[in-house]
């Protein structure tokens, strides 16, 4: 104990404070953390016994002279509650420049929750506490002095010769600065849980106005059937029904393929295993009847591949993956294959980029057709007198526009007939090996974009 | 060409017209079949047809030479269209194009999905072998 009638280093002087926190505690159940303490006690251990004995508050002499004559009454009431208002009652300041200490280690030392900005919890704690064995000293309190009336409540005593301005000594001076840090700190902390309180209630109020919009978006005439083994009607706003009708898709999609990987990594036998495959492939097809709809109701939506996550996009090809491309992905995964099968592969592979360049030809044919149409004749500044060319012009687009969708139903056929021809020219298990591979390919493009949206912008 | 009212009642004359449509097209249907069997491969196309475009690509791209007819070039094109519908069994689905349809070893095959749906299937190139469109 007599190393401490010098100043010591505070980390050590802190121990003690704790120590004695801990020392009182030991009848009730810390609250506020201070268990934490618990791993300095390895440095105070020596302390401990003595610690309760605050009267040996020659630790605290440290930084006053004068002292703790009444520390020892403190240190009972302290028993009940570790909170801030209760340390803080340290009788002439001594116990009050230890805590100070402590608020200050409590900044640099994380696991104590002493730090400025929860002084007011502390206080809370503290005051729910106190009530219970108050003194009442409690009548005029405003918030600000929570603090130090709760300090006074139980060491009223003390407060007062704190609080007392009379005779102003240096421990005094000391206590009032620290104090009013306090309440700076637990004004701020206020403030800032004002804040916070502010932006959750707006966050609310958005939320709610965006649940409205939904709601009324649906009403307007998009109907869709929750059954899911119903067909879907999704009549009106066209981008939007298909959108709905996509995500639903996928969900289930997923569903089906777990199913599978199940099955897959499960022995079922091949009968078995055959009957998830085609409803895998049922459920694609299913997915190219979704897409016939969306496309009569808005075919710019679906050939913008915007219904997607932004990196399969980039993927599009006449809204939807290129066959030849995910064969490309799921050859390396179909090992062992038979000469036959590696063959039926080659083909099948050669078949579908041919059939792709020949959809992709039509599409150029499309486009030409539509600059000439569009760019013929009076395209300069006279364009009086040729209402009738400008009319004739944008039958023969309309038209024209119309052939897209068939385009379009051409590179979902196209789809189809590959997941055909797979499942002729592979093993059920292979088949459904292929299906899984091609599945986290997708999937992990669409993690992707989940991560570049989220990514940290400058 | 103008047809002869051969009795006053103008339901006979309807009837007599019509009959002579009927010829006509089945004229044309002949004229499609004989020009179907004129070549190993023979399309029926628009020119301006952009599916038209993609399935002679597509025969290009493999190597075979398509005969090709452009029905909005020939005087009788819409005759010969109306004929290609029967044949395909559209009946009443005006909506979608008749064209392209393709006639291979004189035998029809049909409209692009299904050339597609044979092509994936691996069972258009043993189709045109035979035919003598493609050697090798």
């Amino acid at each position: 104990m007599q190393g401490f009638k010098t100043a010591p280093p505070s980390s050590q002087l802190y121990c003690h404070s704790s120590f004695l926190l801990r020392g009182n505690d030991g009848n009730r159940n810390p609250t506020t953390g201070f268990c934490d303490l618990g791993d300095l006690h390895h440095s105070s251990a020596v302390f401990h016994q003595d610690g309760v004995d605050l009267g040996s508050s020659s630790m605290f002499s440290v930084k006053s002279s004068n002292v703790v004559g009444g520390s020892n009454m403190q240190y009972g009431t302290l028993s009940t509650n570790v909170g801030s208002s209760e340390i803080g009652s340290g009788g002439g300041g001594c116990m009050d420049t230890g805590l100070q200490l402590m608020y200050h280690k409590g900044v640099a030392m994380q696991t104590l929750p002493l730090g400025n900005g929860h002084v007011d919890n502390w206080a809370d704690s503290g005051i729910a506490d106190n009530s219970q064995q108050t003194d009442d000293t409690s009548t005029d309190i405003d918030t600000d002095d929570r603090i130090q009336c709760n300090r006074g409540k139980n060491g009223s005593r003390m407060v007062m010769q704190s609080k007392d301005q009379t005779k102003i000594k240096p421990e005094d001076q000391k206590t009032l600065r620290r104090l009013a840090q306090n309440r700076e700190a637990a004004k701020k902390s206020r403030l800032r849980k004002k804040a916070y309180v502010q932006q959750l209630e707006n966050s609310r109020v958005k939320l709610v106005q965006l649940e409205q919009e939904l709601q009324r978006a649906r009403q307007q005439g998009i109907f869709i059937a929750t059954e899911g083994n119903q067909g879907h009607l999704a009549v009106g706003n066209g981008a939007l029904a298909f959108d709905l009708e996509y995500a639903h898709w996928v969900e289930e999609h997923q569903r089906l393929l777990n199913d599978l990987r199940l099955a897959v990594n499960s022995q079922m036998s091949d009968d078995e295993l055959h009957i998830l495959v085609e409803g895998v492939r049922a459920h694609y097809n299913e997915l190219f009847r979704l897409k016939r709809i969306g496309a009569k109701a808005d075919i710019f939506h679906i050939l913008s591949g915007m219904w997607k996550t932004p990196v399969e996009t980039r993927f599009m090809w006449l809204g939807g993956f290129r066959s030849s491309e995910l064969l490309k992905i799921i050859k390396n995964h179909l090992e062992p294959l038979t000469e036959q099968q590696l063959l039926g592969i080659c083909n099948l592979q050669q078949s579908s980029l041919q059939s792709e360049d020949a959809l992709d030809k039509g599409m150029e044919a499309l486009h030409q057709y539509l600059v000439e149409t569009l760019s013929s004749t009076s395209l300069g500044p006279n364009g009086n007198g040729n209402v009738a060319d400008y009319m004739d012009q944008m039958a023969l687009a309309m038209a024209k526009l119309g052939e897209l969708e068939g385009l379009l139903q051409q590179a979902d056929l196209l789809k189809q007939h590959y997941l055909q021809q797979l499942q002729r020219i592979l093993t059920v298990r292979q088949t459904a090996r292929a299906l899984l591979v091609q599945n986290d390919f997708i999937s992990r493009l669409r993690a992707l974009s989940s991560l570049w949206l989220a990514r940290p912008k400058e | 060409m103008h047809y002869q009212v051969e009795s006053p009642s103008a339901a006979a004359a309807a009837w007599s017209y019509l009959m002579r449509v009927r010829s006509m097209e089945e004229d044309q249907m002949e004229r499609v079949v004989r020009l179907a069997s004129q070549s190993a491969v023979v399309i029926f196309s628009v020119s301006s047809c952009c599916m038209c475009h993609a399935m002679k690509t597509l025969f290009c791209g493999m190597g075979v030479n398509p005969t090709v007819h452009e029905l909005d070039q020939d005087p009788k094109g819409k005759d010969m269209e109306r004929a290609l519908m029967r044949l395909l069994g559209n009946g009443i689905n005006t909506t979608a194009a008749t064209v392209p349809v393709v006639f291979i070893g004189g035998k029809l095959v049909g409209s692009m999905d299904r050339v597609l749906a044979f092509h994936i299937s691996g069972t258009l190139v043993p189709l045109l072998k035979q035919a003598g469109a493609l050697w090798l």
